[in-house]
């Protein structure tokens, strides 16, 4: 070996130091500005067909199934909640502004009962076209759902174009989901 | 007011940090004598100001004072007095000037213990340390600072994770810092050596101690933080491959190659630049885990409340001093020559292959740590590096270490025939084939089985090299035990370490072997497990301190005789609104039996019953490996600061 | 951000106890060993670095029955995987598949020891062997010349 290899071995640590720590201050840069979360988790549905389900309604009225979604003639947002998650509660204005905006907004209360489901709409609005009842929760699970509230915008064709966990809010809204809805109408 | 003293002297320690960095390794590059006597006394203020500051965030807590933040936060005035001392270093703020309270206390040891290190080695350790107490107090004092107020003041904290109220968790924190950080003083001696551009066998004879020191607190705190997810988490498992618990491992596995390499350096002066670079390596890998556990980006379920502009200075901290010592690295480097030649079948070729399967160990642990972060922020993929990985390629690469582990001793330095050695050991491999072959036939232990004769390999190679050492049977047995009681104390040291590994494996292997079951019982009820009656005698409310409890009264009998009363609970802390599962566990020396109380339902109770086979071996095991290097540590041939400096220091062995 | 947080705390906040319902486990043992052995390959969702066998979360109790009642209707691991997979994507696989993307953190053992012996080996190509010890003549011959 050269004397010229041996200082570039050498510097091999300082280099793969150095590349880590770049990699590690973009990490960190990136979270701040909230484009890196190394908590969050994708959903593997996107750019899928929505999955198949037909859910009851809250008391007398029908719930509805993957097929409604498909024929509102506009792209839908497919919201999880319940009436025990606390995040919904903060979420429910942002739905309601949806709703008014005239964006069909369906709910699927998550593991719910239906009186406390009926009094959390009563208490804060009722943003939703329709309400399914998933009690077993295991229409979620074929959406990949990992907590309450979730977002799904759901195309015209019953594809999944963009999810959102946790509770939305104008922000989002605004940078998020409005760009993605102008671009489907 | 205690709390602004405690603000003040974190400040002092700042400057006394300050001048302990600047003055000490300028008047060893000017050669100024005085400017070099000053290290110690500047150390010494330092660990002063340390101690003060610690102190009075100690009293705060102590006292109840909710109007300092760090207190209001993390305290209660019904928490148990032993968590309000635990509890300062329970938390980001605390913990951080703990970290820098060792820190200190490296310093204040290098410049006691140190007196005959040469001055101007000794000048640039205690500067270096200086160095990186300036950074890590700097963030403290303006980022992470304990002694902040808060007004209103609260009528009471907002108490402690009731996970973290837990005796073995109260301690387990300083002594896992004392490891990590304790690595920064062999990390100080190398780029002492850098700058000083030679290091010889005394080099190597000073930096073990402090390396060996570190090693066994590190060994204890990861046994003891293991032994308490066995204990909390109650379901029996003890090692999760956590980014946390890996942030540990790392510095343990790159340590025990240091302890090693620097036998090397020591005896022979071979391995000088690599052992240089472990010791960076070790204390830069203590710092990145130590603290980009803070930064929020690794996940982990035992990392503090986090935040990235924190994490932005500690990656600048970090890119000072690891950055900075390997740069040093690669210019000065090429000035320590290389001596000390030997074949590969050696007791330094055993060392040296050792390091390879340590380093790669620890190569794969980092890789499978923070391969999901690179691949997220690279090709925005997801994806999971989990427990199943980690054994996979882990496992593999251990076979050849603890095989290696009992061959290594026995080999004679320089250069040795690998035949004669193996066999010496054939009493050894004949005792392993026994135990496997045990344990599959009577067990069917399957891969276990395997990991027993390993562990058996293990624990009865490891006194190979001392039966070498008394010449047993090959001289009169009178002369052998004479010959006993005069090895060094190293010797037994090392020996046990090794042993100790092997209880641990034996632990490991056990455990896999474990029984356990689910039931739900009536009080009245007995379920039979692993030769063992377990009644559900009735269950009870108690209130303890700041939780109320749902205790059940278990009691197991073998053959109809009682072995003990088991008391698990279930305590539901009432200011944090939490339930922590609290197991109860009777050990024998061969096995725990572990009960965990779960929910009631309709008048039956949950119970998980474990009988863990050898379970206990597993922190014995890690016990005794640290009693090995404390044994080591005070052989009068190793004993801090005892040796004179000797440049042709091979000694007839 | 907060908000965020929040609902991450909510979800972590479940009952932190980690023992199952015995009624959640099946009668046949050889398909409960291989529930738990698929569980265990399985990322809790919703808990950090917890496998869904070990996580006490209300998700991983539905994977785990889901689990069950496949190992029940007669599906492969495989199939169970890739159901799995389908909803939860590759981040649900605690041990992550072969592909290009995990190519490098597959082969590190491999990577790392070939490197250690490579350095090794290097470092020995500079240096001349050690010479052998002293034959039983040589060490006479020493001996009668250092006169002891």
């Amino acid at each position: 070996m050269t004397a010229i290899n041996r200082r570039l071995v050498l510097l091999l640590p300082l280099g793969i130091a150095g590349v880590a720590g770049v990699g590690l201050y973009s990490m960190l840069d990136r979270m701040r500005s909230g484009k890196f979360d190394p908590r969050g988790v994708p959903s593997a549905l996107i750019g899928k067909p929505v999955p198949t389900f037909t859910l009851p309604g809250q008391g007398d009225s029908p719930g509805f199934s993957s097929a409604d979604l498909k024929a509102q003639g506009r792209p839908v947002l497919l919201n999880f909640f319940a009436s025990w998650c606390v995040p919904c509660i903060a979420e429910a204005d942002v739905l309601l502004a949806l709703k008014q905006s005239g964006q069909p907004v369906f709910g699927i209360a998550y593991k719910d009962k239906t009186e406390a489901t009926d009094a959390f709409l009563r208490q804060h609005g009722n943003p939703y076209v329709q309400v399914g009842r998933d009690a077993a929760g295991s229409v979620a699970i074929d959406f990949g759902l990992y907590g309450v509230p979730e977002s799904y915008l759901i195309d015209t064709t019953g594809t999944v174009r963009w999810r959102f966990a946790g509770g939305l809010t104008a922000d989002v809204v605004r940078q998020e989901l409005a760009p993605l809805l102008k671009t489907l109408t | 007011m205690i709390p602004e003293l405690g603000h003040f002297a974190l400040a002092l320690a700042v400057a006394f940090a300050a001048a302990q960095f600047i003055i000490p390794l300028w008047g060893a590059q000017s050669r100024d004598v005085r400017l070099m006597a000053a290290a110690p006394a500047l150390a010494y203020g330092q660990l002063i100001a340390l101690m003060a500051a610690y102190g009075s965030l100690v009293w705060s807590s102590v006292i109840d004072d909710f109007s300092v933040l760090n207190v209001a936060e993390n305290s209660h005035s019904l928490k148990p007095m032993i968590y309000k001392i635990s509890g300062t270093w329970g938390n980001h703020e605390g913990s951080i000037l703990l970290w820098c309270l060792i820190l200190a206390i490296c310093g204040g040891a290098v410049g006691l213990f140190g007196r005959n290190l040469p001055s101007s080695l000794r000048a640039r350790v205690i500067g270096v340390l200086g160095g990186t107490s300036v950074g890590f107090e700097l963030f403290a004092l303006l980022t992470s600072n304990p002694f902040l107020r808060l007004w209103p003041v609260p009528l009471d904290g907002r108490d402690m994770n009731p996970l973290l109220q837990d005796p073995g968790l109260a301690i387990h924190p300083p002594i896992l810092y004392a490891g990590y950080v304790g690595f920064a003083i062999p990390f100080a001696f190398a780029v002492a050596a850098l700058l000083e551009g030679r290091i010889d066998a005394s080099w190597g004879r000073w930096v073990r101690p402090w390396t060996l020191a570190s090693w066994s607190l590190l060994t204890t705190g990861i046994m003891l933080g293991s032994f308490w997810s066995y204990y909390i988490l109650g379901w029996g498992g003890y090692w999760f491959w956590d980014p946390v618990e890996n942030a540990s491992l790392l510095p343990w596995l790159t340590g025990t190659a240091l302890l090693h390499s620097a036998i090397v350096v020591e005896k022979r002066e071979a391995l000088k630049t690599w052992t240089v670079l472990l010791a960076i390596g070790t204390f830069s890998l203590s710092l990145s885990g130590t603290f980009l556990v803070r930064s929020g980006i690794l996940n982990s379920v035992h990392s503090f409340a986090n935040d990235p502009t924190r994490g932005i200075f500690i990656l600048g901290l970090l890119a000072l001093v690891i950055g900075g010592s390997l740069l040093l690295f690669a210019i000065r480097a090429p000035v320590l020559s290389a001596s000390g030649l030997f074949s590969p079948v050696s007791r330094e070729g055993a060392l040296v292959l050792n390091n390879i399967l340590l380093c790669s160990i620890a190569a794969v642990v980092l890789t499978g740590t923070v391969y999901p972060l690179f691949a997220d922020l690279l090709f925005s993929a997801k994806i999971s590096v989990g427990p199943p990985y980690f054994n996979a390629t882990v496992l593999p690469l251990t076979v050849p270490l603890f095989l290696a582990m009992a061959v290594g001793p026995v080999l004679s330095w320089k250069r040795a025939a690998l035949g004669p050695a193996l066999m010496r050991l054939w009493w050894a491999a004949l005792g392993a084939a026994a135990v496997g072959i045990v344990a599959e036939l009577g067990y069917r232990a399957g891969s276990a089985a395997l990991a027993f004769a390993a562990a058996a390999w293990l624990i009865l190679g490891s006194f190979a090299e001392i039966i070498q050492r008394i010449r047993l049977f090959q001289v009169p047995l009178t002369n052998s035990l004479s010959r006993l009681a005069g090895q060094p104390l190293s010797v037994w040291g090392g020996a046990i370490a090794h042993a100790g590994m092997g209880m641990t494996i034996a632990g490991i292997a056990g455990m896999s072997l474990a029984q356990t079951t689910i039931v739900a019982v009536r009080p009245g009820q007995t379920i039979a497990l692993a030769g063992y009656e377990w009644t559900l005698l009735g269950l009870h409310d108690e209130k303890g301190p700041n939780f109320n409890a749902r205790v059940a009264d278990i009691r197991v009998t073998r053959d109809g005789q009682e072995i003990g009363l088991f008391h698990p609970s279930r305590n539901a802390f009432t200011t944090q609104t939490m339930t922590v599962t609290n197991t109860a566990i009777q050990s024998s020396q061969i096995a725990d039996l572990y009960a965990v109380l779960g929910e009631e339902h309709d008048g039956t109770a949950v119970l998980r019953l474990h009988y863990n086979f050898l379970a206990p071996w597993i922190w014995l095991g890690a016990l005794v490996m640290a009693f090995g290097g404390f044994l080591s540590l005070i052989d009068r041939r190793l004993r801090i600061g005892a040796p004179a400096r000797r440049t042709m220091a091979v000694p007839a062995e | 951000m907060i908000l965020r947080l929040a609902f991450l705390l909510l979800i972590l906040a479940g009952p932190a106890l980690a023992v199952s319902n015995p009624a959640e486990m099946l009668s046949d043992p050889a398909g409960e060993a291989r529930a738990e052995h698929i569980g265990r390959q399985l990322r809790c969702m919703v808990c950090q670095n917890e496998s869904v066998e070990e996580s006490e979360a209300d998700l991983a109790r539905d994977f785990r029955h889901i689990i069950r009642e496949r190992v029940k209707a007669g599906e492969s691991d495989q199939q169970i995987m890739d159901w799995m997979v389908a909803r939860y994507g590759d981040f649900i696989r605690l041990r992550p598949p072969f592909s290009a993307l995990t190519l490098l953190l597959w082969a590190a053992p491999m990577l790392a020891v070939g490197i250690g012996a490579g350095a090794v080996l290097l470092g020995r190509r500079r240096r001349p062997e050690p010479p052998a010890p002293l034959s039983e003549a040589e060490r006479q011959r020493v001996g009668k010349l250092s006169g002891s």
